[in-house]
């Protein structure tokens, strides 16, 4: 079995959760392993790791200089790099500490301030090292993580697009919420992926995968913030949750700070 | 037409009660149709199949406005006031996303394999005049003697349409002045057209089609009276004088001489590049294919689905995306639509349907940015 690619699963600040919709694959889940050697999987097995790896998919945000060591180390041991979920891509919820003021937030939040080692900023894998591909998602889509692992082994581009949610909900003939129910909505800035969980619930889009490509992020957050009457305080806050580091969504926010 | 066609015609219509609508689907389902019509989901009229006793919901109008839709419940029993949802019949004939063939690896090569379901036959119960309108539209985008698409085709092929004609309009609405509608002239097996004054509340019935008129035979109708055509032209003809919003009749030359004008600018700042506007749209056509690979590396399957021309991607060729920016992607819709589509398929690509305004999540209003471009043209061309 020597010539099965390896596969190796890191965790970097995170909640673990995109490594979970890898076991979540419940169904392939055989099939990945017969696909691939599991050779590094902390969330799945005890077995230490043991480089080089065909590819490694990376998991949380780069939060304190021991991570920043670790992930050079990381991608020198692996062909292909995959940044997994919003905290690996954008930086994650962890980000809102980039816009805070880090000494303070460390003194209200631990008692002994001065065993705490970390990062002023929290951002994606990619602000450290070359990524070969950024999944995005919190979590990430368990479909479209099987989608990047299959077309890693296949040599072939991922189908995982970079259009708006709005293609998907109609695609899936969901009403518009925003439209219909007058509910303000990220959809139209955010990249579709996730399977419309929340709209086709009635409910707006959180943003969690992200700003999709050329968001405008400017039109839509007037839209939502004087024709919906959500203002200018709530709109930020809806900007700034699980992709609050990343750059449309941070400028946006940023804006109606501003007001 | 002549006068004696005319009047012949005019002889073939019918009336029925309301209540009628159960036997004619429950006539299409025996038929063998799947019937698909109005429904309320999620706080909008969706087209979406019936079963045998289903009859299309009473006593529903809608506003709708830029950016704005919303369904309001009456007490009334009018089948047919409200006019169209978000949905055409656009993904029954032509679906979000299918399966086209796939592939297995065979000992000296691969095998193709084309297993997608037989085409189903739908009956599209009421469709407006702008909707059999689209219909007859995709009907040429998708076999033009240069190219025949067999999937659409095969569906169509076998689809029955039972028409409706508005009697009020939205404020988005703008089929007049796009000439498609309120009611369908051709292009329906059974027209509809609903007569509620006067405590009166009926339907009247005409056949388009041996396939209409087979239908209607099975139908407890009765002649209509000259009083009740007049009526229901009366109908359409306000539908017609409500409408608002009214497309410039040089739509297509105004827009084909301002490419550069500096409005596309200011649409493209508004402009969410969301793709809404293509996907409600009950004309556009264009889809992506999917090659998909699973782990199993000895099959592959290819898919086509619904695409739009205001992701980065649509344009891509090598080297990268011809239209970068948000509002040559805008502009690339709205000409190709009312202008170029003319060159391309001898008629304009839009209906009237105002679909594209009400479900723009920030409001852009095609007929609204064609007018700011002709009415500007003047002073574009001295200070541009």
């Amino acid at each position: 079995m020597a010539d099965k690619p390896r596969l190796a699963v890191w965790k970097f600040s995170s909640c673990d959760g995109c490594q979970l919709s890898l076991l979540d694959c419940e169904d392939e889940l055989l099939a990945v392993a017969g696909a691939v050697e599991i050779a590094y999987f902390l969330e799945a097995s005890r077995t230490p790791p043991q480089g080089p790896y065909d590819i490694s998919l990376v998991e949380g945000s780069i939060t304190t200089p021991a991570d920043s060591v670790r992930i050079a180390e990381i991608r020198r041991q692996s062909k292909a790099v995959i940044s997994i979920g919003a905290c690996a891509t954008s930086g994650g919820f962890q980000a809102l500490r980039n816009i805070g003021d880090y000494d303070e937030i460390v003194r209200n939040v631990y008692a002994h301030p001065e065993y705490i080692d970390a990062l002023k900023t929290s951002t994606p894998i990619s602000s450290r090292i070359h990524v070969d591909f950024e999944l995005r998602g919190c979590p990430v889509n368990k479909h479209q993580l099987l989608e990047v692992v299959a077309a890693s082994l296949a040599g072939r581009r991922p189908n995982v697009p970079n259009y708006s949610q709005c293609v998907e909900c109609k695609r899936s003939g969901i009403v518009c919420v925003m439209v219909a129910h007058g509910t303000p909505c990220l959809g139209p800035v955010t990249q579709a992926g996730c399977g419309s969980l929340c709209t086709s619930c009635d409910r707006g889009c959180y943003g969690c995968f992200g700003p999709k490509e050329e968001a405008n992020t400017k039109s839509l957050g007037k839209r939502i913030s004087e024709d919906f009457g959500v203002g200018h305080r709530a709109t930020a806050d809806m900007f700034r949750t699980f992709n609050a580091g990343a750059e449309p969504f941070r400028r946006e926010a940023l804006r109606h700070d501003e007001h | 037409m002549s006068e004696l066609s005319d009047l012949s015609r005019r002889n073939d219509v019918h009336v029925m009660k309301p209540e009628g609508t159960e036997a004619l689907i429950r006539a299409l389902i025996e038929d063998g149709y799947e019937v698909i019509g109005p429904k309320v989901i999620a706080q909008a009229m969706l087209y979406e199949p019936y079963e045998a006793g289903e009859t299309p919901p009473a006593g529903w109008t809608d506003e709708q406005d830029g950016g704005r839709y919303r369904l309001i419940a009456r007490d009334d029993g009018k089948l047919f006031d409200y006019v169209v949802g978000p949905q055409g019949f656009k993904r029954y004939l032509f679906p979000p996303r299918e399966k086209l063939w796939s592939a297995k690896r065979t000992a000296d090569g691969f095998a193709v394999g084309r297993d997608g379901a037989p085409a189903k036959a739908y009956a599209f119960f009421g469709a407006r005049a702008c909707e059999v309108a689209a219909i007859g539209i995709q009907d040429r985008v998708f076999d033009n003697g240069e190219f025949s698409d067999p999937t659409y085709n095969a569906r169509r092929a076998k689809a029955f349409i039972v028409s409706v004609d508005c009697s009020r309009s939205a404020s988005t609405c703008f089929c007049a002045s796009m000439g498609t509608g309120p009611a369908p002239e051709a292009g329906y097996d059974i027209r509809l057209s609903e007569i509620f004054e006067d405590g009166h509340h009926m339907l009247l019935v005409r056949s388009g089609s041996e396939a209409g008129a087979a239908i209607l035979e099975k139908l407890d109708l009765k002649k209509a009276k000259k009083a009740d055509l007049e009526k229901a032209d009366a109908n359409s003809r306000r539908a017609a004088e409500m409408q608002t919003r009214v497309m410039p009749d040089d739509a297509r030359e105004v827009l084909a001489r301002n490419m550069k004008h500096s409005h596309w600018v200011e649409v493209g700042k508004r402009c969410l590049g969301c793709g809404s506007c293509t996907m409600v749209c009950p004309t556009c056509f264009c889809a992506a294919m999917e090659d998909v690979t699973g782990l199993d590396p000895d099959s592959a399957e290819r898919w086509r689905q619904w695409d739009t021309c205001f992701s980065v991607n649509h344009s891509f060729i090598h080297g990268g995306a011809i239209r970068q920016e948000a509002w040559s992607r805008y502009r690339q819709w709205i000409t190709h639509k009312l202008s170029f589509w003319h060159e391309q398929f001898g008629q304009s690509g839009c209906v009237g349907c105002g679909r594209c305004i009400t479900w723009c999540p920030v409001a852009i209003d095609i007929v609204e940015e064609t007018r700011t471009i002709r009415d500007s043209e003047k002073t574009e061309a001295l200070h541009g």
